[in-house]
């Protein structure tokens, strides 16, 4: 199949895992951002074809898990509403909040629809004048444009009836404030691919020079991601520290200027709690003033986020490499796809479900 | 089964799962609905046929062995590509039938109508019902007529029961599997379950995905006739082909290898499954089957199978290890062995 099978070729993996033993002599640690590369790597077993000596280890890369249970808890004050249709993304709707889910409101009556873009959630809004329709705008900088169209579309037609509940967030801060950790012990990094396909790579050239940690652009596959691997091993045996591209046939160093453009018209960097990773400044993407009539949280007068509660969950050890998700003690016990204790185990991304699908036989 | 095993779900501590209320997961085909039916409907009725735990029922009455079989049926859309609601109802029905080996003989049809529902689509639907009646030499002789308010239904649910004799002396069940055996499935997968949310959600791929929707009593048959040595059969519904095989492995009490490579997926499937974050081997199929035969049988089992157009694809997928916990692997291009697993619930589709 062209674009897939190609990247998955037996003979190339296992001639990249070799080259990539081959060119190891020391112990390093290498992080995926993605969750999407996680899943990928513990599918197709990745880190079974690599040297004991190189470890890789998961990052916060999953939009779904690093939404704090406060924003979570927000969502489900909507969508229980009367007058609300509340719009999410498919695997938002099992994450727990501190009590319950989306799923277990939609069961309830609410009106939960499940939607592939916040288009289609505006095209909702547009044939319901009568209610009020709520997307969660949740993501990174792969979904925030399409948001952010949406919003413009929405005050170009004046449709009054349609509002965001967002949660975008941003990658590089969150990678900038795991690598600054007084306890950090990742060597290198595989930036997500989709992200720097409307990114680009340039954000992460300081912080390859600050940090001495080499970021190699990674996509998907079982052949990209092992190519990302090569070259990070490689740059770390060279005392090199860059930012190289290894998914030439989706990213360019400028990234998609006009979704970067769409971004920057309606969203502007806020701090916002990641889960697991406290606040993180410019980490988040809020309406700009001028949007601030699409906010729902002013809209539905929302009280402020509490604080997250703290629960036996240890995701946000395992969002930054400290632990893999075996090594927590309600793994694949109390924490399991069914009764998630933290998004990392319901997330479709998410590294504890990986682990749990794929992998539970590690534990 | 010992309560220590895997598969069994009574060793997680929560009541069905954490939820108190029926979520849309509980119909899934995953763990959750195994959940449900093992914790809630089987006690209710428990009862020695039920335990036979297979797609349909065998009894004997007046010396003949018949096989009975009920299921509902609720899709959205009504129509898609490769089918319609009234043949999924009927062909589900007749592969639940053939899945014992059973020629399929008579049909229930109940209906349940939303007011406002139109009559030309459920004329569509009766004259689709019965010409695959029809066509696999069945007929449906009783039924019933159910209006629900609007707003209190999807236009139409259906639900079809079968009575279907069984003309051998075979004991085709997840009882009659033996180590050793070969895995043998009927085609590709994924296609049902593509189909529909492709037609669903308006996602404009490329390539119609057609559902494999599709009776496959007449192979059985002609399996049947060929005098293949057919331990046990499972069509693939909800759940898709790792749920079948996971609940055959559990019932029947051992371990299973399957072989990644060796399973046929249509280009478009998997380029829709990659899109949505889906794995094919956990997308609903309503044409589909894996089969159980001794290795001996092999052979002459796919010189059959590829001569049926419902099996031109078929292929072997694994083997029956030996007695264990009802674990199934899968074994990928690459030599690495993973553990397959239940899904939790339907798969939803991923953010990015």
């Amino acid at each position: 199949m062209k674009y897939l099978d190609e990247y998955r070729d037996a003979a190339s993996v296992k001639a990249l895992a070799d080259a990539i033993a081959g060119r190891q002599t020391r112990p390093w640690t290498l992080m995926e951002v993605c969750g999407g590369q996680t899943h990928s790597i513990v599918k197709h077993g990745l880190d079974r074809l690599l040297p004991p000596s190189l470890s890789l280890i998961h990052g916060p890369g999953c939009p779904v898990c690093v939404t704090p249970e406060t924003i979570i808890d927000q969502a489900l004050e909507l969508a229980a509403r009367p007058d609300v249709i509340f719009c999410s993304f498919g695997d938002m709707l099992r994450v727990p909040g501190s009590q319950h889910d989306l799923l277990t409101v939609k069961a309830r009556g609410g009106d939960v629809r499940m939607v592939y873009s916040p288009l289609d959630a505006l095209n909702l809004a547009r044939e319901n004048p009568e209610r009020q329709v709520v997307f969660f705008a949740v993501g990174f900088e792969t979904t925030a444009p399409t948001t952010a169209m949406a919003v413009l579309q929405a005050q170009r037609f004046g449709v009054r009836n349609f509002s965001l509940l967002v949660a975008h967030v941003r990658v590089p801060p969150a990678v900038e404030t795991l690598l600054s950790a007084p306890d950090n012990r990742v060597n290198g990094l595989l930036a997500a691919g989709h992200v720097c396909a409307v990114m680009g790579y340039t954000e992460y050239e300081p912080i390859a020079a600050r940090f001495r940690a080499p970021i190699v652009v990674t996509g998907f596959e079982p052949l990209d991601i092992l190519s990302g691997v090569l070259n990070c091993v490689e740059q770390l045996e060279e005392g090199r520290a860059e930012v190289e591209n290894r998914y030439g046939r989706a990213v360019t160093r400028e990234g998609n200027r006009p979704a970067q453009a769409l971004m920057d018209q309606v969203f502007e960097p806020v701090t916002l709690s990641w889960r697991g990773l406290d606040a993180i400044a410019d980490s988040g993407l809020g309406l700009r003033p001028e949007f601030a009539e699409f906010d729902a949280v002013r809209r539905f007068e929302l009280s402020a986020p509490g604080t997250a509660s703290a629960g036996p969950c240890r995701s946000g050890d395992v969002l930054t490499g400290r632990l893999k998700p075996f090594e927590c003690p309600a793994f694949g016990t109390a924490c399991t796809p069914e009764h998630p204790l933290g998004a990392t185990m319901v997330s479709s991304e998410g590294a504890c479900a990986a682990y749990y699908r794929y992998r539970r036989d590690a534990a | 089964m010992s309560e220590k095993t895997e598969n069994t779900l009574s060793a997680c501590p929560m009541p069905i799962g954490q939820y108190t209320q029926i979520v849309m997961a509980h119909g899934g085909g995953g763990r959750l609905m195994q959940q449900l039916l093992e914790r809630l409907v089987r006690p209710a009725f428990a009862n020695p046929h039920l335990d036979q735990r297979h797609d349909s029922t065998v009894f004997e009455v007046g010396g003949n062995r018949l096989a009975f079989t009920t299921d509902g049926y609720v899709v959205k859309p009504l129509f898609f590509p490769g089918g319609d609601i009234g043949k999924l109802a009927v062909c589900g029905t007749l592969n639940d039938l053939a899945m014992s080996g059973a020629k399929p003989l008579f049909l229930s049809a109940a209906l349940v109508i939303e007011e406002g529902f139109p009559v030309n689509d459920l004329a569509r639907v009766l004259a689709s019902m019965n010409a695959t009646a029809q066509a696999a030499g069945a007929a449906i002789v009783t039924g019933d007529t159910k209006v629900v308010e609007n707003g209190k239904g999807d236009g139409l649910y259906i639900a079809t029961s079968g009575i279907g004799l069984i003309e051998h002396g075979l004991q085709i069940a997840p009882a009659g599997i033996r180590e050793g055996d070969a895995i043998l499935l009927s085609g590709d997968i994924g296609r049902h379950g593509v189909a529909i949310i492709a037609e669903r959600e308006g996602l404009g791929f490329e390539t119609t995905v057609e559902s494999d929707c599709a009776d496959l009593s007449g192979l059985v048959g002609q399996l049947l006739r060929a005098g293949v040595e057919l331990h046990c059969l499972r069509d693939l519904t909800r759940g898709g082909l790792a749920a079948a095989v996971l609940e055959l492995a559990g019932d029947a009490g051992f371990d299973m290898e399957l072989s990644e490579s060796a399973i046929p997926v249509a280009a478009p499937v998997r380029s829709a499954c990659e899109i949505l974050g889906f794995d094919p081997l956990y997308v609903a199929n309503e044409g589909r089957m894996v089969l159980f035969v001794p290795a001996s049988a092999v052979g002459r089992a796919l010189d059959v199978l590829h001569a049926h157009p419902l099996g031109h694809d078929a292929c072997l997928i694994g083997r029956v290890g030996s007695v264990g916990k009802g674990k199934v692997s899968l074994r990928n291009p690459y030599d690495i062995v993973r553990v397959l697993d239940l899904p939790s619930g339907e798969q939803l589709p991923r953010i990015c």
